[in-house]
């Protein structure tokens, strides 16, 4: 469950800093949040755009973007790393391809909210970094790399299809089958 | 309220990754307003990725990037807090009413027959969205699809040859399915409809006006 792969930033650390930053314009937090992730969110936009200099700015955008809504940020609700990684998401659609992705709003009245109070440490459990860190471990390398993939490439089907010469079909199939390993071996780990 | 037919995975995951076009995107999201068992899925899916990003090997970039960051920082107005006027009561979930100006009071709709419409502006030039309101008990014309047709019910239900579709479901029709939706009897089935080719009616005559009537 605590086994982490040695070149991850401590999940704890992260979350902390983005507080400081909401709390009081924490610039050393920053920093140290730029050296932790941000050569990361530059390898993952250079991934998606195959432009050194976009990377390079894009990065700089979700950056700044991290530094305005930190407010936005609730440790309780999810980890820090898949909030910075929806923020960098959203920055390569918005700036790099001029799209839209429409989102509910959390606070809209008509969303349905669960039927039961929801259990925080469980969900918390579930989607805490070292139980996903830890799934991901046990699954074979191709499937890690399939679901590794289907984020980080920007047409990862036809991509995947091209390299391996597999239908699209198929590689779908295979890529919703490595997404229900992961969730059958976070239940395990759970 | 039970929602039965959800997001697959393909839907789910393409999302996550961003991939999807903002039409099918805005369905969704109407979709995820009113399943939280997806939301949850969407959460988990998201949290793979930030761990998957977390593993990235790193890519340095130019030797002044922290200074230029630094810079851009000084000149960053401080945010604006974004004015939200929330209703206390909504019938149509968020970001639907956005895009439509208001709820279901607002909209101007457009009759044709059994159902009456209203054409959604998105800025997506490859799909095409509409609001859809079946009349209680009665069905829209027998059609098929050029492409793909994602349709997320928002109230009342119906029932194709595939199933039947109450209050948040999702349906995923390719071109290969021909169906007859008919509204249930109890009330006006009201959908969001996004398709990506003109929907092919089984009747001649339908096809003939379908230009004229945008439909």
């Amino acid at each position: 469950m605590t086994d982490r792969t040695d070149n991850a930033a401590p999940p704890t650390q992260t979350s902390a800093q983005i507080v400081a930053i909401a709390a009081s314009a924490d610039m050393a937090a920053f920093e140290a949040l730029f050296k932790e992730f941000g050569p990361r969110i530059r390898a993952y936009l250079l991934k998606l755009t195959r432009d050194g200099q976009a990377a390079e700015d894009l990065m700089q955008e979700t950056m700044l973007a991290i530094w305005r809504k930190a407010g936005q940020f609730d440790p309780e609700r999810g980890q820090a790393s898949a909030w910075i990684f929806t923020i960098a998401r959203n920055i390569w659609i918005d700036a790099w391809r001029k799209q839209k992705r429409p989102a509910f709003d959390p606070d809209d009245p008509a969303l349905v909210p669960p039927p039961e109070p929801e259990a925080p440490d469980l969900l918390e459990q579930k989607q805490s970094g070292a139980a996903l860190h830890a799934a991901l471990k046990t699954l074979p390398a191709e499937q890690v790399e399939l679901i590794r993939l289907s984020f980080f490439d920007e047409d990862s089907h036809s991509t995947i299809a091209a390299r391996t010469g597999l239908p699209i079909g198929t590689v779908k199939s295979r890529i919703r089958l490595a997404f229900g390993r992961l969730r059958a071996a976070l239940e395990e780990i759970k | 309220m039970t929602i039965r037919h959800h997001l697959n995975d393909d839907l789910l995951l393409d999302y996550a990754a961003g991939r999807l076009s903002e039409g099918w995107s805005l369905a969704i999201a109407c979709h995820l307003a009113m399943c939280p068992q997806c939301r949850e899925q969407l959460a988990l899916a998201e949290a793979t990725a930030g761990a998957m990003l977390e593993e990235l090997t790193p890519v340095e970039g130019p030797a002044d990037s922290w200074e230029t960051l630094k810079s851009r920082l000084a000149v960053t107005p401080e945010p604006a807090p974004r004015p939200v006027s929330r209703p206390v009561s909504a019938t149509l979930p968020e970001p639907l009413r956005s895009y439509l100006g208001g709820d279901l009071d607002a909209i101007k709709w457009r009759n044709l027959g059994n159902a009456k419409q209203v054409l959604i502006k998105t800025g997506d030039k490859t799909t095409q969205a509409r609001l859809l309101c079946i009349a209680a008990g009665k069905p829209v014309p027998e059609h098929s699809h050029g492409g793909r047709e994602l349709t997320v019910v928002l109230k009342g239900s119906f029932h194709d040859e595939v199933d039947r579709f109450g209050p948040g479901d999702i349906e995923d029709a390719d071109g290969s399915l021909t169906h007859q939706p008919v509204a249930d009897d109890h009330e006006d089935c009201i959908c969001l409809a996004i398709t990506d080719a003109p929907l092919k009616f089984s009747s001649r005559l339908l096809r003939l006006v379908q230009p004229m009537l945008g439909i």
